[in-house]
């Protein structure tokens, strides 16, 4: 679990975010939502402590991340996958180096078990076979897999995801959210997702941040999403008229105004 | 220095360290070593002529072209003009390696990793510089008196033996120490400048073509300035 209390940020002057507050429990997608500016990747920065906030703290299971010094954050870090929104895998390195990578570094596993350790967690992202491609051979949604391969090879407690979808087309953006997802359940992580993607929220979206102008304007779940009062959640998520509409459609069905179980075949007929 | 004292760390894992060591060895030894060759042996040919074209008396025996040329390849020629050259071809690439590394946020997954980025990127670089830079001097020294003979030798300057002669008459070995103390200085500018600009880009490719080309200016800068403290105080 990652706690959030009472972060502010501010660069050259200027508040970023401020007063944030939230919690993000093991096992489920938390989401951070917004628009661009509103501060979520200072947030999540925060978080792992790319950026050092001005005021508040950031709890990893109870103990203060914030508080700790480099020596000590750097363990935490080791309990840390992040998946960035452009891959940032090495270049230099092929893809079997580049998830090898963090177990040269941290693990005294065997070379044997260590590539075994690659090609499992590469059949996981349903990339098999790939290991001696470099990242320029990769196309969007393959590096992403990679970069998720190489963020969980090390069992992180934590999972960080600066927008996955961002470049993806739909498909693969939905092939990536439940990976993530999945692996999430799977492994019992943390996993918080920064994105603009509705798609995601939807699908995934366990715990919802949604944030404006720097800071926490609503929290909930996506089931909770649709029926929210709040206009400017209303106004950022459902910004277009088929989502509004949508919206609407599964309102209706709550209420017993349109039937649930309608066969759309016969509608359209 | 800030920068400097953050690479001061344990290492993560010393094998990992010692394998980025010997590939940056590789990059900046073996990656430069073509264009000093060539630098060197043109260098040390055009001195030998132009050396020989001012001196016109006939009372100025010809072993006085050698030790020229000698002197100048090994006090100013191999350290200074090498570097410069240098600062341009492995400071460049230092900088737009950790400038596209910081851009792309790998320096962010490092840091993400649990790794000391400066430690890990930095220190290799910086000590591997130390290393292979003035072995390439040597190099350039070697090869730019050989090319001053070469041309001596093809344009009926001045005959082997006497060139031969002349390297050994007068010979100054504090020369070739003062050549190599200031490679030292040269290699660490070379190294760490590029490395501060390129670790500390913001912004994408514009802006890391911007910082590889301040690298090199201020190296280059601060290279001719050190010579010629260096010189003062130790000459």
């Amino acid at each position: 679990m990652i706690e959030v209390k009472k972060i502010q940020k501010s660069f050259n002057g200027k508040t970023i975010i401020e007063d944030v507050n939230a919690v993000m429990k093991a096992g489920q997608c938390n989401l951070i939502i917004g628009a661009s500016g509103s501060g979520k990747t200072v947030l999540m920065k925060c978080m792992v402590g790319l950026f050092q906030p001005e005021a508040g703290e950031v709890l990893y299971d109870g103990v203060s991340f914030t508080q700790m010094n480099d020596e000590q954050q750097t363990e935490i870090r080791k309990e840390i996958g992040m998946l960035f929104q452009g891959s940032a895998l090495f270049d230099s390195l092929n893809v079997e180096e580049n998830i090898l990578f963090p177990l040269n570094m941290f693990s005294s596993d065997s070379v044997a078990r260590k590539k075994e350790r690659v090609n499992e967690v590469l059949e996981r992202v349903n990339l098999p076979g790939v290991n001696k491609k470099y990242p320029s051979e990769l196309r969007g949604g393959m590096k992403k897999r990679v970069a998720l391969a190489r963020a969980i090879v090390l069992n992180p407690k934590y999972l960080f995801c600066d927008e996955p979808n961002s470049g993806l087309d739909p498909q693969t953006s939905l092939v990536i959210d439940k990976l993530i997802r999945d692996i999430t359940v799977e492994y019992n992580m943390t996993t918080v997702i920064n994105t603009h993607d509705m798609n995601s929220v939807m699908e995934i979206g366990h715990y919802i941040l949604y944030m404006y102008q720097g800071h926490k304007e609503w929290e909930g779940s996506n089931q909770e999403i649709i029926f929210s009062k709040n206009q400017r959640l209303n106004d950022f998520i459902f910004a277009s008229d088929f989502l509004k509409d949508a919206k609407d459609m599964r309102m209706l069905e709550q209420r017993g105004k349109i039937d649930p179980e309608r066969n759309m075949d016969d509608l359209l007929k | 220095m800030i920068m400097l004292k953050g690479m001061f760390a344990r290492p993560e894992n010393g094998r990992m360290y010692w394998r980025e060591f010997m590939h940056q060895c590789s990059e900046i030894g073996i990656g430069s070593l073509g264009i000093v060759a060539i630098i060197s042996v043109f260098i040390g040919a055009v001195s030998t002529i132009q050396t020989a074209y001012q001196l016109v008396s006939p009372l100025i025996p010809l072993l006085t072209i050698a030790q020229i040329v000698r002197d100048t390849v090994i006090l100013e020629f191999a350290p200074t003009l090498v570097c410069i050259v240098l600062a341009g071809v492995a400071g460049s690439r230092i900088a737009s390696e950790l400038g596209n590394m910081r851009v792309s946020e790998q320096i962010d997954a490092l840091e993400i990793m649990g790794i000391n980025s400066r430690a890990y990127l930095i220190l290799p670089k910086i000590v591997a510089a130390l290393i292979m830079i003035p072995l390439l001097v040597v190099i350039a020294m070697v090869l730019g008196i050989w090319g001053g003979r070469l041309a001596g030798t093809m344009a009926g300057i001045i005959p082997a033996n006497i060139y031969d002669k002349g390297l050994i008459e007068f010979f100054v070995p504090y020369n070739v120490y003062f050549a190599l103390t200031k490679s030292y200085v040269f290699a660490f500018i070379i190294s760490s400048i590029p490395a501060y600009y390129g670790y500390h880009v913001r912004g994408g490719a514009l802006e890391i073509g911007r910082a590889s080309t301040k690298a090199v200016v201020v190296s280059c800068v601060l290279i001719l300035f050190a010579d010629y403290i260096l010189s003062a105080l130790l000459l």
